[in-house]
């Protein structure tokens, strides 16, 4: 199948200098793309793809390079071939204006041949046109076409070598396509591979009623390439390859978690996802698969993050009102342009195509998360060997842009273990989550499982999924007998737990209340005795005042008593001493007068 | 033998009567060369003098003989009486250039 083939090089030889094609995937496989100043021998049969190869080879050189080039058409009218690409966003028009020079070089059928011509005049015109154009690129399209005029092998191999010492001559860079036809008739131009020094054939071929492109290189002068059929898709930039990927795995992974959506699943996988990686959702149909991915990629929309949504065999329409009904807004993400909605019919094309398409999309739109649902889809056209190395490769390169993927599988029974008969994603995805239907007791509810997760913790219970107008959510936990209660058997349990603690939060009111009660009937009883306390202590100083008022009037009612009757003031000589006799050496004189005193000074207050 | 040719002569005079051509060459070329002595032979025996030809090498006249539409070389172009006709080869087929020119041998 695909190998890695090394061409019988020196390993001395200094390696040979390549002009990029610009054709996504090609320029990997042949390892930088086609050899300067020689020819390229494009084979094909019909329709398969190799005007678009060489003319998108000659608009990149254009485009990019700002390299002239001369397109000759031996089959198509300029008009007509300029026309065929109007669905490639190459804007042909404006470049075969300045930058690309188209030679109609179809003889007209009135035209009498008399006997043998050759190229040399044309050759000569092409060599004055490539010098007043500064031309570096060079396309016979449809060489055949004007070589059978001749009729003649010999005549046929002689032009053919003229082509290419004019192009070894004019130092030109040049793409030269020719038909074959597969099967049943022989190659005429089987020499024309043995001349030329790199010869890369397309095909196009049915497989289980699918049309696929295929492109090979099957031979390269001087250099190394892959070997290998490799598959095409045409998108709006062009023609594409679906290289291979390297066979060393070299992914970043990164530590930081993101939000699954819901809270409860977050904490069910330790903390959420971590960024970059593939989880698989699986569950037989209706198990609420897509919602729980939308959830997914609404979160992330609301992050501001872009994201890709791609269903398969379901329009984006109907999706978008399905998901209203249960909370999940896309539409503002879709108008804003951080949600890119892509829906393929997967009977159309092969898983490969598939592949190619998705790539594309992710080069146009940038996603940090791809959302796939139903991706077992994939298995549905061009069989399952292939959807298998698609689903490989899918998240591989989404690894390897650090993309976080999330895809939906369709199980075939409860048993999550049927799905890794399918297309054994399980193997390579970080997480698994499953869905499943739990038939107890008259009732179908949805319960979800996490299988496994990488790297993380992760809770092992199994719980219900309820989806209601606010969106998906999980279930409260409770458990009887050993097992999760789910439905009316949650609901019952639900209602009881809640009777029950509304019964014990009114006992408990009623109980604070009491206690309540009981601290205040305290706190009055303080309050009285402390207003007794109050009251006693004023009775005991208007007591001891009281007592000190009579002892101090009837003092002064006697020195009263003793100036009316001329007599001496008790305590004068202490109040007034004359010999210098110690202060305080009277007592009670002293006594009297601090007394005195004290009284003066409460009836000041 | 000489009156038919006589015959032969006025009657390919009438019809052919101010033939005018142009042969496009590439150089030296052996089809260019020996396009050059097979248009020769044909004129000699059937136009004498009643034609014109110019002989365009396109090499030395590249952009001109792209402006002309030709592709290939030689190439043959009857451009006057008409219908005007485009021959391409080295004219070795005299049956079909005599056709293509409506000279009736």
């Amino acid at each position: 199948m695909k190998t890695i083939k090394t061409a019988m090089s020196s390993p001395n030889a200094p390696p040979l200098s390549k002009m990029a094609t610009g054709i996504p995937g090609f320029d990997d496989i042949s390892l930088g793309g086609i050899i300067p100043n020689r020819a390229t021998l494009v084979l094909g049969g019909p329709g398969s793809g190799k005007t678009v190869f060489s003319l998108q080879t000659l608009v990149n050189a254009a485009r990019e390079r700002n390299e002239p080039g001369i397109f000759v058409a031996f089959e198509e009218t300029a008009r007509q071939i300029i026309d065929n690409t109007t669905c490639f966003n190459w804007g042909l028009p404006a470049l075969a204006k300045k930058k690309i020079f188209f030679l109609e070089a179809q003889l007209s059928p009135d035209v009498v041949q008399a006997g043998e011509f050759d190229l040399s005049g044309m050759l000569g015109m092409l060599k004055a046109k490539k010098e007043a154009m500064g031309a570096r690129w060079i396309v016979f399209d449809g060489i055949d076409v004007l070589l059978t005029l001749l009729q003649n092998p010999v005549a046929e191999m002689r032009e053919i070598y003229r082509i290419r010492d004019w192009l070894a001559q004019n130092r030109m860079n040049a793409i030269i396509t020719a038909k074959i036809e597969d099967g049943n008739r022989t190659i005429n131009y089987g020499f024309m591979q043995f001349m030329m020094d790199c010869v890369i054939r397309l095909s196009r071929r049915l497989e289980h009623g699918v049309s696929l492109h295929r492109l090979q290189i099957t031979k390269y002068r001087g250099s190394d390439f892959v070997a290998g059929e490799y598959p095409v898709n045409f998108g709006i930039s062009g023609m594409e390859v679906g290289a291979p990927e390297p066979a060393e795995i070299k992914h970043a992974a990164s530590t930081e978690r993101i939000s699954i959506g819901f809270e409860r699943l977050d904490t069910m996988l330790g903390g959420g996802l971590f960024r970059g990686s593939s989880t698989l959702i699986t569950g037989v149909p209706g198990t609420s698969k897509t919602t729980l991915v939308s959830k997914f990629a609404e979160a992330a929309c609301r992050r501001g993050e872009r994201t890709l949504f791609v269903s398969f065999d379901e329009g984006a329409e109907p999706i978008m009102r399905n998901l209203a009904s249960v909370g999940i807004q896309f539409r503002p993400h879709v108008k804003s342009g951080l949600l890119r909605m892509y829906s393929a019919r997967t009977e159309s094309t092969g898983a490969e195509d598939h592949l190619e398409k998705l790539k594309m999309l992710i080069r146009e739109h940038r996603p940090r998360y791809l959302v796939i649902d139903p991706f077992s889809a994939i298995a549905k056209a061009g069989g399952l060997a292939a959807a298998r190395a698609v689903a490989n490769r899918l998240i591989y390169m989404a690894k390897d842009k650090g993309i976080t993927v999330m895809l939906t599988a369709i199980s075939e029974g409860d048993d999550p273990q049927s799905e890794a008969t399918e297309l054994q994603i399980s193997m390579v995805a970080d997480t698994w989550i499953h869905l499943s239907y739990i038939v107890r007791s008259g009732e179908r509810n949805r319960a979800l499982t996490i299988i496994k997760s990488r790297g993380t913790w992760h809770s092992n219970q199994v719980r219900e999924l309820v989806l209601s107008e606010a969106g998906p959510m999980l279930a409260d936990v409770y458990t009887a007998g050993g097992e999760v209660l789910m439905g009316t058997l949650r609901w019952e349990k639900e209602t009881e737990v809640k009777a029950t603690k509304k019964q014990r939060r009114a006992d408990v009111d009623l109980k604070q209340r009491e206690l309540q009660f009981a601290e205040a009937d305290i706190r009055v009883r303080i309050k009285a005795l402390e207003l007794d306390l109050q009251r006693q202590r004023a009775e005991l100083e208007l007591y001891s005042s009281d007592d000190e008022a009579r002892t101090l009037s009837s003092s002064e009612r006697e020195n009263e008593l003793r100036r009316m009757r001329s007599a001496d003031l008790t305590g004068r000589a202490v109040l007034t001493p004359t010999n210098g006799k110690p202060k305080g050496a009277n007592g009670s004189g002293h006594g009297v007068n601090g007394k005195k005193s004290r009284k003066e000074a409460r009836d000041a207050s | 033998m000489r009156r038919k040719k006589t015959l032969a002569k006025s009657l390919g005079s009438r019809l052919t009567a101010a033939l005018v051509m142009r042969l496009y060459v590439a150089n030296s070329a052996p089809n260019s060369l020996l396009a050059i002595a097979n248009l020769q032979i044909i004129c000699d025996e059937f136009l004498q003098d009643n034609f014109k030809l110019e002989i365009v090498d396109v090499l030395e006249e590249p952009l001109r003989a792209l402006a002309d539409g030709i592709l290939v070389t030689p190439s043959l172009a009857k451009l006057a009486p008409s219908p005007i006709a485009k021959i391409v080869g080295n004219l070795s087929d005299k049956s079909s250039v005599m056709r293509a020119l409506g000279i009736r041998g």
